[in-house]
C-alpha cells in the first residue's frame, strides 16, 4: 500500500515553494500526500495528520521556530493517542537543536543540503522499520 | 461514565474513525465489522437518519470551497459533518497529492468536523476503491452529514450516484461551448446544479442552457448560482438540498436503475469481446481484410453473431 504523508508548513513565513516541490517528490515516489498549504498551526497539523491517518508527519520549518513548534505538536500528538505517527522536520535547523529535537521524538531532520532522494529513501526505511516492528507485535 | 449525547462528538472518534478507514482501505478489513466496532466503542444518539450529500463536477469549479460553506451552515444546525474528499492517483507511480483539504482548513478546531483525503488509487469513476465503505463507517461513527467530494469530473465518471442520497453537479461560467462538459451523463444523475463563480460573464448564460436541458429531461432538477468564495447562494443551495432529500425516494430508485444498467452494460461489452475472439468471428474480419465484405457488412455479420451468442 502507499505510504500516506502529511506535508505541513507551520508558522508565519510565507514559502511553501520548498514544500510543494516536496510534495510532488513523494508523489512521484508513489507515496500519497497530504498537502495542507501554509500557515498551520500545531493543533491544525494534528487534526490533519489523526483524521487522515498518515504514516508520516513532515514539517518544514524555515522561519527559526522549529523549538517551538516541534514541542507543541509532539504534547498534542501524545494527548490525541497519535504518538505512534512518524515525525519527520525539514527547513533551516541548527546543527545544535537536532539532538533536541530527537529527544522530543522527531525521527529524522532533513536539512536544506538533503535531496528530495534522501528525503524519500529516510521515509520509506522509517516506515519499513515500522512495519517489521508492528509484524513482530502481531 | 456520561451517556451519549446527540449531536456531541469528540476527537477520539476522529481517531477511531481514521483508523478505521484505513483498514479497510489499505488492508482489507471488512467494513460491516468496523464499522460495528466503531459503533460499539463510540456509542451516540442519532434524532434523525444520517445522510449523504456527493459533490462533483469537473476541475476548478470550486468544489472544495462550497464544501467548506456547506460544512458551517450545517454546524451552525447543530449537525455533525464528515468529509470524503477524492483526489486522483498517478496512474503511472500510483502517488498522489491530496489538497482538497487547503479549503476546509477554518473547522480545524471543531470536533464536529472530520475531513478525510482519499487517493482514487485504481478506480475511474471519481472516487476510490473505498469511498463507499468510508461513507458507512463516517455514518457508523455518528456524523449526521456526509460529503463527498470527487476528483474533477468529465462526462463518465458518474460513480457518485451509487453513493449519495443527494447528487450536486458543479459548473462554472465559460466552460467552452456552453455547458457540454456536463452534458452527457452527469445531468442525468443531478439533483442540484450549481453554477458557481456566478460574478463571472456568462453565469447566466450557462443557468439558462441548463434550465432548457433539465426541461428536456423531464427531470425536477434545481439550478442555483453560488459564489463560493464569499458564500453567495450558499443558503439557496442548502434549501434545494432539503428539497431533494424529501424526494429521496425516487433518488434511491433512479441509483438502483443506474447500477442496473451499468451492470448491464459491463456484461455485454464484456460478452461482446469474448464472441469477437470466436473462429466465427475471425472469418468475418478475414473477409473484411480480403475485401470480401465492406465495413458496414462484416460490422452487422459480428453483430448478428454476437446477438446468437447472447441467446
Amino acid at each position: 500500500m502507499p505510504i500516506k504523508v502529511l506535508v505541513a508548513k507551520p508558522g508565519l513565513d510565507g514559502h511553501d515553494r520548498g514544500a510543494k516541490i516536496v510534495a510532488r517528490a513523494l508523489r512521484d515516489a508513489g507515496m500519497e500526500v497530504v498537502y495542507t498549504g501554509l500557515h498551520q498551526t500545531p493543533e491544525m497539523i494534528v487534526t490533519a495528520a489523526i483524521q487522515e491517518d498518515v504514516d508520516v508527519v513532515g514539517v518544514s520549518i524555515l522561519s527559526g521556530a522549529h523549538m517551538t513548534v516541534f514541542p507543541k505538536l509532539m504534547a498534542l500528538l501524545a494527548e490525541r493517542g497519535a504518538d505512534d505517527m512518524i515525525v519527520v522536520g525539514g527547513g533551516v535547523i541548527q546543527e545544535a537543536d537536532i539532538p533536541k529535537l530527537k529527544a522530543l521524538g522527531v525521527r529524522a531532520i532533513f536539512d536544506a543540503e538533503a535531496s528530495t532522494q534522501q528525503l524519500i529513501d529516510g521515509i520509506e526505511r522509517l516506515v519499513g522499520e515500522r512495519g517489521v516492528r508492528e509484524r513482530s507485535r502481531a | 461514565m456520561t451517556s451519549p449525547v446527540a449531536g456531541a462528538m469528540d476527537f477520539r472518534v476522529h481517531r477511531a474513525l481514521a483508523r478505521a478507514i484505513s483498514a479497510v482501505e489499505n488492508r482489507g478489513a471488512d467494513v460491516v465489522d468496523a464499522g460495528a466496532a466503531l459503533a460499539a466503542a463510540h456509542p451516540f444518539v442519532r434524532t434523525a437518519p444520517a445522510y449523504v450529500i456527493g459533490i462533483t463536477g469537473p476541475p476548478g469549479a470550486g468544489k472544495s470551497t462550497l464544501v467548506d460553506k456547506l460544512i458551517a451552515k450545517f454546524r451552525a444546525r447543530g449537525e455533525t459533518v464528515a468529509v470524503i474528499a477524492v483526489d486522483p492517483s498517478s496512474p503511472f507511480t500510483h502517488g498522489a497529492v491530496l489538497g482538497d483539504r487547503i479549503r476546509m482548513q477554518q473547522h480545524h478546531g471543531d470536533a464536529g468536523v472530520y475531513i478525510r483525503s482519499m487517493a482514487s488509487r485504481e478506480a475511474g469513476g471519481g472516487l476510490a476503491p473505498t469511498t463507499a465503505h468510508a461513507i458507512e463507517l463516517a455514518k457508523r461513527a455518528g456524523f449526521d452529514v456526509v460529503i463527498v467530494e470527487t476528483v474533477g469530473v468529465g462526462q463518465v465518471e458518474l460513480e457518485v450516484v451509487s453513493v449519495a442520497d443527494v447528487v450536486v453537479v458543479v459548473t462554472v461560467p465559460g466552460l467552452g461551448d456552453g455547458v457540454q462538459t456536463i452534458k452527457a451523463g452527469l445531468t442525468e444523475i443531478a439533483d442540484v446544479f450549481v453554477v458557481n463563480m456566478a460574478d463571472r460573464p456568462g453565469a447566466n448564460q450557462t443557468a439558462l442552457e441548463l434550465t432548457h436541458m433539465v426541461h428536456e429531461s423531464g427531470r425536477a432538477v434545481a439550478i442555483v448560482k453560488t459564489i463560493a468564495t464569499d458564500g453567495t447562494g450558499i443558503d439557496d443551495l442548502l434549501s434545494a438540498l432539503a428539497l431533494a432529500r424529501e424526494a429521496g425516494t425516487s433518488n434511491a430508485a433512479r441509483s438502483v436503475r443506474f447500477e442496473v444498467i451499468r451492470g448491464a452494460r459491463d456484461r455485454a461489452v464484456a460478452a461482446a469481446t469474448a464472441a469477437l475472439e470466436q473462429p466465427e468471428a475471425q472469418k468475418i474480419f478475414a473477409q473484411l481484410a480480403s475485401h470480401e465484405l465492406d465495413r458496414a457488412a462484416a460490422a452487422r455479420a459480428l453483430l448478428a453473431l454476437i446477438e446468437k451468442e447472447g441467446r
